[in-house]
């Protein structure tokens, strides 16, 4: 595989996939908050915050990449507030991953959002009158019967990382390197004269590993529903 | 002691009821819908009333006056769902534990549950998940035990399996127990105190052998259903017709089947309609129980005229028609014969030692 791709695909493989789980990694505790809120909660602004995660499904990606750069620029919003701690996401792999975090965000939340629905409450509630406090209840109840929705938010987000493009490459273009995802990297061997061949490589790479997460989620979430259930 | 006023508005629903119970089992009688299982849920902090008082063997659980609502984890009261709800990723011997630990060999013992802490709950059948569920709430060491309809998603022989376990639980236990049920048998089998509920209110509060027998509580309970709970004694077994005799505080019966060794202590639900007045002590009659009997009290309903009785110093009630009433010119004080169908008393009714 790695005489098979050239250096600069090897590049574009091994960052995308740093890219993208990062932006899951670091999106996941935010992701089961709001899937959880939006599941079981009952508060004002509820629905205010379901179209906060939709948001990026509907909105054009280059409109949210777009906004990513006015806010986190250097002379931007958060940019500017930022800077003196060290994080910069302008123009950086990190930015990447934020980006990607965002896009992948509704398609995270949806499946778990639903698995956390699908828990029985009258369950959680048997956990409770045995004297569990509702973080062990969530801990030992609730999470561990929505996982194979949780699994598969995350397999999902991490689909749909791999593959983002536009809100990429408006945030933090298409450096070699620093931000030149699969996605970028086909778009960039387009434009060159001669470079069908590492396009259609990246192609058929982008292709593997789509099939691949698919396989590898159905069989998680069905070992994680037979030890669930059984 | 329990101490229980809840009043709760659910849409058109009103809930307010009060009542106190003594230790054992306490009943919650009532159709569904009369709000029993509410009162357990406000018990157990599933639900929060409007205004009340929830108090359990000296603990305040809720007290709208004084602002105490004690969360539900804290309350420490043992909930035996209808459904069990035992966590399906678990094993049994996990869902035991989940709640604590305590008295758990004894637990496991009393429930005969040995043989299935490997399994999980998917693999138990109907009787064996309440089983473990009742041992579940047992070993979180709860100073209430709820029980909503434990028996009612079973079907007759699983019910009679259970049975034992639960009056092993009252007498071996000592934890004051609230049983929702709408069965008058199981209330007249397990429980001690009975509060009967009607659209959210306590018609009636008191001991079973007392509200059971009572001719006025009769159209509360159903006419089918009523019937009284007395005590007996086995005090003679008849092997080659394959018959137990007992004896009552006001004479003996004689009920097919073999009920247990001689000199057991039973508790017998004689259902009102299975008793027939006379006047006249009867002669040549097949059946074989006949006790002599004081007329207390009369209620006359829709359905007939409901009969208390005194046998000795057991309660009976007996269910006549208006007509058989007028005929026997029944009245308080009236000296009448009771005559009870030997095959009355069906195998549900027999509860073990009390």
């Amino acid at each position: 595989m790695i005489d098979w791709l050239g250096p600069e695909e090897w590049q574009a493989v091994r960052l995308s996939l740093k890219v993208s789980a990062t932006a899951v990694a670091a999106s996941l505790p935010l992701g089961l908050l709001c899937a959880l809120a939006l599941a079981k909660g009952r508060f004002p602004g509820r629905q205010l915050l379901n179209g906060l995660v939709h948001l990026p499904l509907i909105l054009p990606p280059v409109v949210t990449g777009y906004l990513l750069l006015i806010a986190f620029s250097r002379q931007g919003p958060l940019g500017s507030l930022l800077e003196p701690l060290g994080v910069s996401f302008a123009f950086r792999w990190t930015g990447a991953a934020l980006a990607a975090a965002i896009m992948a965000f509704p398609l995270m939340v949806r499946p778990m959002r639903l698995a956390f629905e699908a828990v029985d409450p009258g369950l959680e509630a048997a956990a409770a009158t045995l004297g569990a406090s509702r973080l062990r209840v969530f801990a030992t109840v609730t999470l561990p019967l929505a996982l194979p929705g949780v699994v598969a938010g995350a397999i999902l987000a991490f689909a749909k990382a791999m593959g983002e493009f536009g809100a990429t490459i408006t945030f933090v273009s298409n450096i070699p390197g620093e931000t030149r995802t699969i996605p970028t990297a086909i778009y960039a061997f387009l434009q060159m004269p001669g470079g069908e061949g590492a396009a259609l490589r990246l192609v058929a790479v982008s292709i593997a590993l789509a099939m691949g997460a698919l396989l590898a989620s159905e069989w998680l979430s069905r070992r994680i529903a037979r030890r669930v259930a059984a | 002691m329990i101490a229980i006023h809840v009043k709760k508005r659910l849409g058109a629903f009103d809930l307010d009821a009060e009542f106190e119970a003594l230790p054992g089992v306490t009943a919650l009688f009532g159709r569904s819908g009369s709000g029993k299982t509410s009162v357990i849920n406000a018990v157990a902090g599933l639900l929060r009333p409007d205004a009340g008082r929830i108090e359990v063997d000296g603990a305040v659980l809720y007290d709208r006056a004084a602002r105490v609502d004690v969360p539900v984890h804290r309350r420490r009261v043992g909930y035996v769902f209808q459904d069990a709800r035992l966590f399906p990723h678990m094993s049994v011997e996990k869902n035991l534990a989940y709640g604590g630990r305590h008295d758990r060999d004894r637990v496991i013992a009393m429930l005969g549950l040995e043989g299935l802490l490997e399994r999980r709950p998917a693999a138990l059948s109907g009787g064996e998940r309440q089983r473990v569920a009742i041992g579940r709430a047992l070993m979180s060491d709860p100073r209430i035990l709820l029980m909503d309809e434990p028996l009612s998603a079973l079907d007759a022989a699983r019910k009679a399996e259970i049975l034992p376990w639960l009056e092993r639980l009252r007498d071996e236990a000592g934890l004051p127990i609230l049983y929702v049920s709408h069965a008058a048998s199981e209330v007249a089998r397990l429980a001690t105190t009975v509060v009967v509920m009607e659209a959210g209110r306590v018609l009636r509060a008191g001991a079973v052998a007392e509200v059971l027998s009572d001719p006025a509580a009769v159209g509360m309970i159903g006419a089918q259903e009523a019937g009284a709970v007395v005590r007996a004694r086995i005090a003679g077994l008849d092997r080659i017709d394959g018959l137990t005799e007992l004896a009552l505080s006001g004479g003996r019966i004689v009920l097919p089947g073999r009920l247990g060794g001689i000199g057991t202590h039973l508790r017998l639900r004689i259902s009102a309609q299975d008793v027939i007045l006379a006047r006249e002590k009867p002669q040549g009659l097949s059946a074989l129980n006949i006790l002599p009997a004081e007329v207390t009290a009369l209620d006359e309903g829709p359905e007939g005229v409901a009969v208390g009785l005194l046998c000795g110093s057991d309660r009976l009630l007996a269910r006549v028609t208006r007509r058989s009433a007028r005929a026997l010119r029944l009245e308080p004080g009236q000296g009448v014969w009771a005559i009870v169908k030997a095959s009355a008393v069906a195998p549900d009714d027999v509860g073990g030692a009390v």
